[in-house]
């Protein structure tokens, strides 16, 4: 298991041309009115007046839970003309797309549009968003891709909302977040998963999302230290969905990613699923093989934020057990808990396995990236 | 990986119904649940039918998985060769929505397991089941049995009304530390909120799997309000919780604690440190992966030979055979997880070994 | 070793903080209170750039639900990650003994003892009446 020490020794020119994707950028809106010109009046009206009704108290301002950074950004990630962190696209190009050498960029909105009780407004402000990214970023600067945003608790307008963005090659994957209204493996979703399978487009879960949900089975944590940890179930949840639904069953070409859920917790989901279903099987019939089969057919993760381990030796296992072709490197700039290309997975690699995490894997993965 | 003169830090005796319980009751909830009808309080989603409630080769019919004493006494005890036993009877007390109704469940368990099962076999201890719903009731009924040395251990679900760590609940942890009793937090949930946070999964399966998500929100709700701080000697069991997703999770309270700390900044250690000195847990199931080598890198990885506790978790169906550990347990971890660690942890074990 | 000026005091006014590069090395200053400090400027945890944190206080706590805040400004919150660091001694809080960044001693001399004496100014002409920051490597 423990690679030889000569390929560990990443040649001068390797590193020289290792180009990366970078499959979690946020892109934000440079003032709170930024959809408005892609909505109808009456969406514009109606966010000027009552806004997007979350499950939440605090109305604008996202979340119940006070984040540790303003816009739960990098502090040096503001740019001069003081508009949000990811809204100014010529500041990300030198700040993060130039200095880190992106060769492409998955951007991953998260602009409050995708909200569960108000569907048919958050189909439309999905639409505004994905024109958006468009109109601001990806015209703009052919290293980013967008992602279709879309509401998952409307299955209907989420097909439709696909439809509309499958054969366009802005747009490299669809996205999902971690958190919904009911385990995302229900059929209600189904034809989301349909949708994805028949043109070819990976899903993208963001972790977060709209739930009507206590953070935890025992309630409400006090604390974002605590919020911010438990918040991760949520993505063990999804999978463990999909797979006990059979999701991947029906849709077997379906390509799913979990993005900035950490991974550290793969391998021993993998390993209770399988313990447990070998004596529960017969509940969950169409999950027909052991479930850990499905994750390495179906399921691929990024790395952010990092695991960081006691001992560097567990980080490689960590890889070693999940597999170096199911992990694909991301930032999650300009967020505060960014990942750094250089210095956020200390451990050895060798050439090959550097150049699968931060560059084949993801354009292997995700549409239109060439 | 058979093992003998093990200290059996989980086995399950069951409540074959509520009329076994009513001599333990007072007259006034003797007369309630027989003229309202009510029994039937197992405390899980699922029926005692389904797979994990039972190995197969221990059902004994149609009857509660657990509830035959001589079955329990020759599947568990002689079974494993055990020189002692913990009951951790799992009824509908700590789950139920009245907190009185609760209360005097949990009393009638805890006077039945001491009449029928301890006075029965000098090998067995007890946990003392406790109504969670209202602290102070909890209190009074850990007073009331606290004197019986054979109860060991305070026994709760995993998944409460609300986060463990709320000051709501230190009346409890006050009486634990007071009377040398650790907390057992068992695998299950009052079912007040959803099993994930993504809401109600279709399959029991699922809800199983997820109950580490309610032993991580726990434990960090512990470390966060302070618990250990304010009681040092608290020690907290994690009972049928699984094993091997640990090491991510202490990483990962560690990561975070190092950001954002200045929230709570009674916790002026690393996480890491505060559950490898108040935190056990037992060893059944493991959910271990195939390859023992990756298992014992994993159990390397907690840090702390002094976490593990063995366990049957008679009669639920957890493993075949004699293997109640899996291959890739170090042999120097099992020899402490059989004796030393279970003796470290329960106190009141060694006082009352024979 | 040698006398390096590192800035003129005043583009450093009490409260503001800044990234100097002396002899190819990276220092972050920080002004508390008029008290200077200087550290280097990587954070030895991921490279984030200590001179763009925030400054703040140390929060301690005498028990569970108390707050204790001292040394107002005298901690910088690292802008990525937000370890903290204290700028009397470059130790993180989290781990003072593994992750720490160097200090370094500061002093303020007066533009004309400099003109004269063994200074290396880098970038910048002096002038004498104005005060300089001064770090010795
Ligand atoms: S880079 Fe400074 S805290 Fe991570």
């Amino acid at each position: 298991m423990n690679v030889p020490d000569q390929v560990l020794e990443r040649s001068a020119e390797t590193a020289a041309k290792l180009q990366l994707v970078d499959c979690d950028i946020h892109p934000s809106l440079n003032h709170r009115q930024a959809l408005h010109p892609y909505l109808e009046k009456r969406w514009r009206d109606h966010l000027d007046t009552y806004g997007s009704l979350a499950h939440c108290v605090y109305a604008g301002r996202g979340g119940p839970y006070p984040r540790f950074t303003p816009e739960t950004a990098r502090r040096d990630a503001w740019p001069p003309n003081g508009n949000p962190p990811g809204s100014d696209l010529e500041f990300m190009k030198v700040q993060h797309l130039d200095a880190h050498d992106i060769r492409f960029g998955i951007l991953e909105p998260i602009v409050g549009a995708n909200n569960a009780r108000n569907t048919d407004l958050s189909a439309a402000l999905c639409t505004a968003t994905n024109d958006w990214q468009v109109d601001e970023f990806t015209s703009k600067d052919k290293r980013l891709k967008a992602s279709i945003h879309i509401g998952a608790e409307d299955a209907e307008l989420a097909v439709e909302e696909i439809e509309r963005r499958a054969g366009d090659r802005n747009f490299a994957q669809i996205q999902l977040g971690s958190r919904s209204v009911e385990p995302i493996g229900r059929k209600r979703y189904w034809p989301i998963f349909e949708a994805a399978q028949r043109n070819d487009m990976p899903i993208g879960f963001h972790v977060g999302g709209p739930s009507p949900y206590a953070p935890s089975p025992s309630g409400w944590p006090d604390y974002y230290i605590e919020d911010h940890h438990v918040l991760t179930h949520s993505a063990h949840a999804q999978v463990a969905s999909m797979i006990l639904e059979g999701v991947f069953e029906l849709f077997p070409k379906v390509r799913v990613v979990m993005i900035e859920a950490g991974f550290a917790w793969v391998p021993p989901l993998a390993w209770r699923l399988d313990n447990h279903w070998r004596k529960m099987r017969s509940e969950t019939p169409l999950c027909k093989r052991p479930p850990s089969e499905y994750l390495k057919q179906n399921v691929w993760f990024t790395t952010q934020p990092a695991e960081e381990p006691e001992h560097r030796e567990d980080l490689r296992l960590l890889f070693e057990l999940i597999g170096f072709d199911r992990m694909m490197f991301a930032t999650d700039y300009p967020h505060w808990d960014f990942d750094d290309p250089q210095r956020a997975l200390v451990m050895p690699m060798s050439d090959a396995e550097r150049r699968m995490l931060f560059h084949d894997n993801a354009m292997n993965f995700y549409a239109n990236l060439d | 990986m058979s093992i003998s003169n093990a200290i059996d830090c989980d086995i399950h005796p069951g409540v074959p119904t509520i009329k076994v319980l009513l001599p333990y009751m007072s007259d006034y909830w003797r007369e309630s649940f027989t003229a309202r009808g009510q029994d039937n309080f197992q405390p899980a989603s699922y029926l005692p039918n389904a797979p994990i409630a039972c190995r197969p080769d221990w059902r004994d019919g149609d009857a509660i998985p657990g509830s035959n004493f001589d079955l329990l006494q020759k599947h568990a005890l002689d079974g494993f060769g055990s020189r002692l036993a913990i009951c951790n009877v799992l009824y509908g007390g700590s789950f139920s929505i009245s907190e009185t109704m609760g209360a005097a469940i949990c009393s009638a368990v805890n006077d039945w397991v001491k009449a029928e099962w301890l006075a029965r076999d000098p090998r067995l201890r007890a946990s003392i089941v406790v109504p969670t719903q209202n602290p102070q009731l909890a209190v009074e009924e850990i007073e009331r049995l606290a004197d019986d040395r054979r109860f060991v251990q305070i026994l709760m679900p995993v998944a409460l009304d609300m986060m463990l760590g709320k000051q709501h609940y230190w009346p409890i942890f006050e009486a634990a530390v007071r009377h040398s009793l650790p907390i057992g937090l068992h695998a299950g949930s009052l079912y007040r909120y959803a099993p994930t946070t993504n809401g109600w999964p279709s399959h029991y399966l699922q809800d199983y799997v997820s109950n580490n998500h309610a032993f991580e929100s726990q434990l960090l709700s512990l470390i966060a309000q302070g618990v250990f701080v304010k009681f040092p000697d608290l020690r907290i069991v994690l009972i049928e919780s699984g094993v091997t997703w640990l090491p991510g999770f202490l990483w990962r309270a560690r990561k975070t604690w190092r950001a954002v700390r200045p929230e709570v900044p009674w916790v002026d250690e690393s996480p890491i440190d505060i559950v490898r000195r108040h935190v056990r847990l037992t060893a059944q199931p493991i959910d271990a992966p195939s390859d023992p080598a990756v298992l014992e890198r994993v159990l390397n990885q907690i840090g702390s030979d002094d976490m593990l506790l063995f366990a049957s978790d008679y009669p639920h169906w957890q493993f075949d055979g004699e293997s109640v550990l899996p291959d890739g347990v170090p042999a120097r971890l099992i020899e402490k997880m059989v004796n030393d660690n279970p003796l470290a942890t329960y106190p009141r074990l060694r006082e009352t070994i024979q | 070793m040698g006398k390096h000026i590192v800035a003129a005091l005043a583009e450093i006014p009490p409260g503001s903080q800044k990234l100097v590069h002396v002899r190819g090395r990276a220092i972050a200053v920080f002004n508390v209170n008029g008290e200077l400090f200087g550290i280097s400027d990587t954070c030895p945890h991921q490279g984030g750039s200590l001179a763009t944190g925030a400054t703040v206080g140390l929060t301690t706590s005498e028990e569970p639900g108390k707050f204790c805040h001292s040394r107002p400004g005298e901690f910088v919150r690292c802008p990525w990650h937000s370890w903290e660091f204290d700028l009397r001694t470059g130790q993180s809080w989290c781990d003072p003994r593994k992750f720490r960044t160097r200090p370094y001693d500061l002093s303020v001399e007066p533009g004309e003892a400099l003109v004269a004496g063994p200074y290396v100014a880098e970038t910048f002409g002096i002038s004498v009446e104005d005060q300089y920051i001064v770090v010795e490597l």
